[in-house]
C-alpha cells in the first residue's frame, strides 16, 4: 500500500511524464540527487532528471522507529530531524560532500564505519515507492519491521544505482543513537591488528566501529554506559577525548581523511583509490592501505592494473571497486558471472526494459 | 482441502507423465533416491500447514550436487515442476507439492561444512537444522541468531526460503540480516552464488530477494551464515497486565524509550491458560495479557537494560513483574512462549495460525478487533504475539471436519489480514505466502506490482518451473477474489474447495 500516497503529487506526476516521454524517444535519462556520489561507480550519463522538487519528509514516527521521506530531501535534514529526537542511522551513510539526498543514499546502498556491527544500508530499507523504466508507480515494502509478502524488492533496490526505477519515497528504520560511545587507539601493524579484530569479533563486547591505518587501530565501543566502561577495561589501549574521536569516525565515514582522496595530479598519474572487501579475517593482503570493517573493507591506493588488484581480492574470496580514478575502464565493480549478468539483465528489462534509467552506471553495458 | 476427483482420462494422463518422469529421473538417481509409489510419497502431501495437501508425481532425494544439478535438468528438459523441500516445518504451505510436479527433498543435504570463528562464519549444508548449527557453533562462544519456534526441526535452507524470524530477530534481525551467501541452483541446473563471504557482493543485492523467494527463484544447496557472541547472560521478565490495551502500550513504550529487547513477546489470558496448562511455567492466570520481555549482554547491559525496561512496564500499568533469577526460570518462562502452538494443538482439533504484522502503537486496537471478529465468526481465537515487531500470531480454533467452521475460519483469517493491512501492516511477518495468502496479496498488492512480482521471477527462471503456483496470485484469482470480497460472508458454493 503507498504510504502517503506520493503517486498522486504533481511532481511526481512530472517525473513520470519526463520517463515517459524519455521511453517515447529511446532517450537515457541520468537519475540526479546532490551529485554527491557522481564520483563512484560508472560515469552517470543520460539528460539529467532532478529530484530537487520530490522533497520532505512524510511521515516520522519516533515511537515506531520509522521515518518516510521523499528522495530529494537531503539527508542533512533527514539526520538532523532524527538526532532532535535521538534517533539516527545506524548504518551511517558516508555523505562524501554535503548536499546528498535520501534517495542517493538508498540507490548507492553504502554504508559506513559502523556497518560491520549495525549492519548495512539494505537492511534498513523497509519499503519503497519507485517510478519504474515504464513509468509506473510501484510501492513495495511498508513501513512495518517485519515483512514477507512478495519478493523483498524494496531492498533489491539499495545499492541498485537507479537501474531498476526511481526511488520516489523509502521508509527507514531508524534506531536510538547509543547512550554512551568510546574510542580507543592501539600502536600495532597491520598483522596483529587484523589479528586482534578477529579475536574480538568473537567476543561480546560492544565494539561498533574499526578502523586502521599507518600502524594505529582504533576501535569505537558504543551501547549502554556500563558494557562501554566494562569493555574499555578489558581491551586496554589509550582512549580518545570525545571531539578527537568524533572527528576521527567523520574524517572515515565521509571519506574526509586525505588518505581516500587522491590529488588530481596524483590520479592523472594513474594512482587509484580501491575498495576491497573480503571475509573479515583474511590475513595482510599485498598492502595495508586502511581497513575497516574488523577487516572486512580494506582501500588501497595503488596504481597497479585492475586484473591485479581484482584478482587478488578474488583470491581471497571477495571483490574490489575502482572507486577514485582518472581512467575507469577496467570497470568499477567487479564484473559478474555470466549466469548473474543474465539475471541482472533480465532484472533490468523487469523494471526498465528500454534502459532508459541510468543507463550504464552500474556496469557499462547494463 | 484435497485435490478434487479426477475423471479416467485425466487420471490416465496423470499416470503415462508419472511414468515418464520417474523413468527420466531413475537414470540419474539411485533407486533408494526417488519415491514413486503412493505409500512413499504420502509422507510429503503437505508442509506444517495440513490444511492444503497434494501428492506428487515423484519425490527426488539427491545426495550431493552433481545429482541434484541433474534431476534439474532433467525436469528441465522434460517441463515438470519443481518443489524443493527441507524439513516441511512451514506455515503458509509453501513446500505443498504440485500435482504434476517433483518434490525435491533436501534432507541429505545435512552437513555442516565450516566453523569459522575468526569470521565468526559457518558455512552448512541447506538441509542442516537450524539448532544445529548454534550447536556446532557453542564451542566457539558462537551462535546462530535467528530461532524460528521450530528451529529443533527446521532446516536452514527452509529459513532461506522464508526469510524466518524467531522471537530474537527483534534484536539481531531475520534470516536475511544474519545470512552472508547462498549458493544455489537455478532451474536449468546451473550453479549460482548470492552475496559472498565478504560482507558484499558486486552488482545488485539478489540476497535481498532470493532470501524470502519461498523457493521460487533457485534451489538454496548451501549457505554461509554469521554467527554472533554468545551474550555473556540473559534474563527474562515476566509483566502481568490487567488489560490487553495496557499490555499493548507497554510494548510501545518500550520501543519508544529507545530500548532494543532480546525478545518482546505478548501472549493474551486465553492462550496463557493453555500454554500454562501444557508446560506449566507458573504463569499469572489472572493477568489479561503477559509480556515477556528479554535483555542479553554482558552482566552490566543487562543489569541498566532490565532496570529500565521494568520502569518502563511499571509506567505502563504492569500489575505484577517477576525477572528469571537463574538460567532454569528464564528456560521456563520461554517454554510456554515457545510451545503455544503445540500447546493450542491440544485444546481444539485445528487451528490457523495467522502471522500479519502491524504498527506496533496499533497493537491493542488489533486484538480488540479480534475479539469483535470471534463473536463474528463463532470460532475462538488465542493470541501470542511477536509484539516487539508487531508481528501478530493469533490462532484460529476450528475444527477442520465441519465444513462450516473451516469456511468460517477462512474468513476470519481474511478480515485478521486485511485489518492488519488498514492499520497500515502487512499480510505476512515471516510465514510466507506459500499457498495460505495468495487472496490476501491480491488486495496488497496493485496488478502492476503483482506483475513485477511475476517479472522478477522470470529473470531467474524464465520457464517458471521453480514452486510455481506460490506467492503470486494470478490475475484471474484476484479477480474472482474480488468479487467474492464483495459479497464477503455470502461466498457462492460455499462448497468448492478453494485454495
Amino acid at each position: 500500500m503507498a504510504a502517503a500516497g506520493i503517486n498522486r503529487g504533481s511532481a511526481a506526476e512530472r517525473l513520470r511524464n519526463r520517463i515517459l516521454d524519455a521511453r517515447a524517444r529511446r532517450a537515457s535519462l541520468e537519475i540526479r540527487g546532490g551529485g554527491t556520489k557522481a564520483f563512484y561507480g560508472e560515469a552517470p550519463r543520460g539528460e539529467p532528471l532532478e529530484l530537487d522538487e520530490l522533497t520532505g519528509i512524510s511521515s516520522y514516527e519516533p515511537s515506531e522507529l520509522v521515518i518516510t521521506a521523499r528522495a530529494g530531501t537531503p539527508l542533512a535534514e533527514l539526520e538532523s530531524v532524527l538526532a532532535e529526537r535521538g534517533q539516527c542511522l545506524a548504518f551511517e551513510p558516508p555523505r562524501f560532500e554535503p548536499g546528498g539526498t535520501v534517495g542517493g543514499m538508498v540507490a548507492a546502498g553504502l554504508s559506513g564505519p559502523a556497518r560491520a556491527a549495525a549492519g548495512p544500508l539494505r537492511d534498513y530499507v523497509l519499503g519503497v515507492t519507485i517510478l519504474d523504466g515504464r513509468g509506473e508507480f510501484l510501492t513495495f515494502g511498508g513501513q512495518v519491521m517485519k515483512n514477507v509478502a512478495g519478493y523483498d524488492v524494496s531492498r533489491l533496490m539499495a545499492g541498485s544505482w537507479g537501474i531498476l526505477g526511481v526511488l520516489c519515497e523509502i521508509s527507514l528504520k531508524v534506531l536510538a543513537s547509543k547512550a554512551d560511545t568510546a574510542t580507543l587507539s592501539f600502536e600495532w601493524d597491520e598483522r596483529r591488528a587484523l589479528a586482534e579484530m578477529a579475536r574480538w569479533n568473537a567476543l561480546p563486547l560492544s565494539i561498533n566501529a574499526s578502523a586502521w591505518h599507518e600502524g594505529c587501530l582504533k576501535i569505537r565501543l558504543s551501547g549502554a554506559g556500563a558494557a562501554v566502561r566494562s569493555a574499555c577495561r578489558k581491551l586496554g589501549g589509550v582512549e580518545l577525548d570525545a571531539w578527537t574521536a568524533a572527528g576521527w569516525w567523520e574524517s572515515v565515514r565521509d571519506h574526509r581523511h586525505p588518505f581516500f582522496r587522491p590529488s588530481e595530479a596524483e590520479l592523472q598519474a594513474g594512482e587509484c583509490l580501491w575498495r576491497i572487501s573480503v571475509p573479515p579475517a583474511t590475513p595482510p593482503l599485498e598492502q595495508g592501505g586502511f581497513i575497516e570493517w574488523g577487516g572486512a573493507q580494506r582501500w588501497w591506493r595503488t596504481a597497479a592494473p585492475a586484473s591485479r588488484v581484482r584478482s587478488i581480492a578474488s583470491a581471497a574470496g571477495g571483490h574490489a571497486t575502482l572507486v577514485r580514478a582518472a581512467d575507469k575502464s577496467a570497470g568499477a565493480f567487479a564484473p559478474l558471472s555470466e549466469t548473474l549478468m543474465r539475471v541482472h539483465r533480465a532484472l533490468r528489462g523487469a523494471f526498465d526494459p528500454d534502459c532508459v534509467l541510468n543507463a550504464g552506471r552500474l556496469y557499462a553495458d547494463l | 482441502m484435497s485435490v478434487p476427483a479426477e475423471d479416467s482420462a485425466e487420471a490416465a494422463r496423470h499416470s503415462a507423465r508419472q511414468a515418464e518422469v520417474a523413468e527420466a529421473l531413475s537414470r540419474v538417481l539411485g533407486a533408494s533416491a526417488l519415491l514413486v509409489r503412493r505409500e512413499d510419497t504420502a509422507p510429503y502431501e503437505c508442509d506444517g500447514l495440513t490444511a492444503f495437501k497434494a501428492l506428487p508425481m515423484a519425490v527426488a532425494l539427491p545426495e550431493n550436487e552433481g545429482q541434484l544439478a541433474a534431476v534439474l535438468k532433467t525436469c528441465h528438459r522434460l517441463k515438470v515442476p519443481i518443489v524443493a523441500r527441507g524439513a516441511g516445518t512451514g506455515l503458509s504451505g509453501g513446500a505443498l507439492p504440485h500435482r504434476f510436479g517433483v518434490t525435491l527433498s533436501l534432507a541429505k543435504f545435512n552437513k555442516i561444512l565450516k566453523i569459522d570463528p575468526l569470521s565468526c562464519t559457518a558455512v552448512v549444508q541447506c538441509g542442516v537444522r537450524n539448532l544445529a548449527i548454534s550447536e556446532a557453533a557453542a564451542p566457539y562462544g558462537l551462535y546462530y541468531a535467528p530461532d524460528p519456534s521450530s528451529q529443533i526441526a527446521c532446516t536452514i535452507g527452509g529459513n532461506v526460503a522464508e526469510n524466518s524470524g524467531g522471537v530474537h530477530c527483534l534484536k539481531y534481525g531475520m534470516t536475511l540480516h544474519n545470512v552472508l551467501r547462498v549458493r544455489g541452483y537455478t532451474a536449468e541446473g546451473e550453479p549460482i552464488d548470492f552475496g559472498s563471504e565478504a560482507l558484499d557482493a558486486p552488482g545488485i543485492d539478489l540476497l535481498s530477494v532470493v532470501i524470502g523467494s519461498e523457493g521460487m527463484l533457485a534451489v538454496t544447496t548451501e549457505v554461509t551464515v554469521k554467527l554472533v557472541p554468545k551474550p555473556e547472560l540473559a534474563r527474562c521478565m515476566v509483566a502481568s497486565f490487567p488489560t490487553v490495551e495496557s499490555a499493548g502500550g507497554a510494548v510501545a513504550n518500550v520501543i519508544a524509550r529507545g530500548i532494543v529487547p532480546a525478545g518482546l513477546e505478548l501472549m493474551d489470558r486465553r492462550m496463557t491458560a493453555v500454554a500454562e496448562d501444557f508446560v506449566h511455567a507458573g504463569y499469572d492466570l489472572s493477568a489479561a495479557a503477559l509480556l515477556l520481555c528479554e535483555s542479553d549482554g554482558t552482566e552490566e547491559e543487562v543489569a541498566e537494560e532490565i532496570a529500565a525496561m521494568k520502569r518502563v512496564l511499571e509506567e505502563s500499568g504492569a500489575s505484577r513483574i517477576e525477572v528469571s533469577r537463574d538460567e532454569a526460570q528464564r528456560l521456563k518462562f520461554w517454554s510456554g512462549r515457545k510451545n503455544a502452538f503445540p500447546a493450542s494443538g491440544g485444546i481444539s482439533p485445528d487451528y490457523m495460525c495467522m502471522d500479519s504484522t502491524i504498527p506496533r502503537k496499533r497493537l491493542a486496537e488489533m486484538l480488540l478487533a479480534i475479539q469483535a471478529m470471534e463473536s463474528k465468526y463463532q470460532l475462538a481465537c488465542v493470541n501470542v504475539f511477536h509484539a516487539g515487531d508487531g508481528n501478530l500470531h493469533p490462532l484460529i480454533l476450528f475444527d477442520a471436519n465441519d465444513r462450516d467452521q473451516f469456511r468460517r475460519c477462512e474468513l476470519f483469517g481474511a478480515e485478521i489480514l486485511e485489518t492488519s493491512l488498514k492499520l497500515g501492516g502487512t499480510v505476512t511477518g515471516e510465514h510466507g505466502v506459500g499457498v495460505e495468502k495468495l487472496n490476501s496479496m491480491c488486495v496488497q498488492f496493485s496488478p502492476a506490482e503483482r506483475d513485477r512480482f511475476i517479472a522478477v521471477k522470470r529473470a531467474f527462471d524464465p520457464a517458471e518451473m521453480l514452486n510455481p503456483g506460490k506467492v503470486i496470485p494470478t490475475l484471474a484469482r484476484c479477480a474472482e477474489y474480488g468479487k467474492m470480497h464483495v459479497h464477503r460472508g455470502m461466498m457462492a458454493f460455499p462448497e468448492l474447495p478453494r485454495f
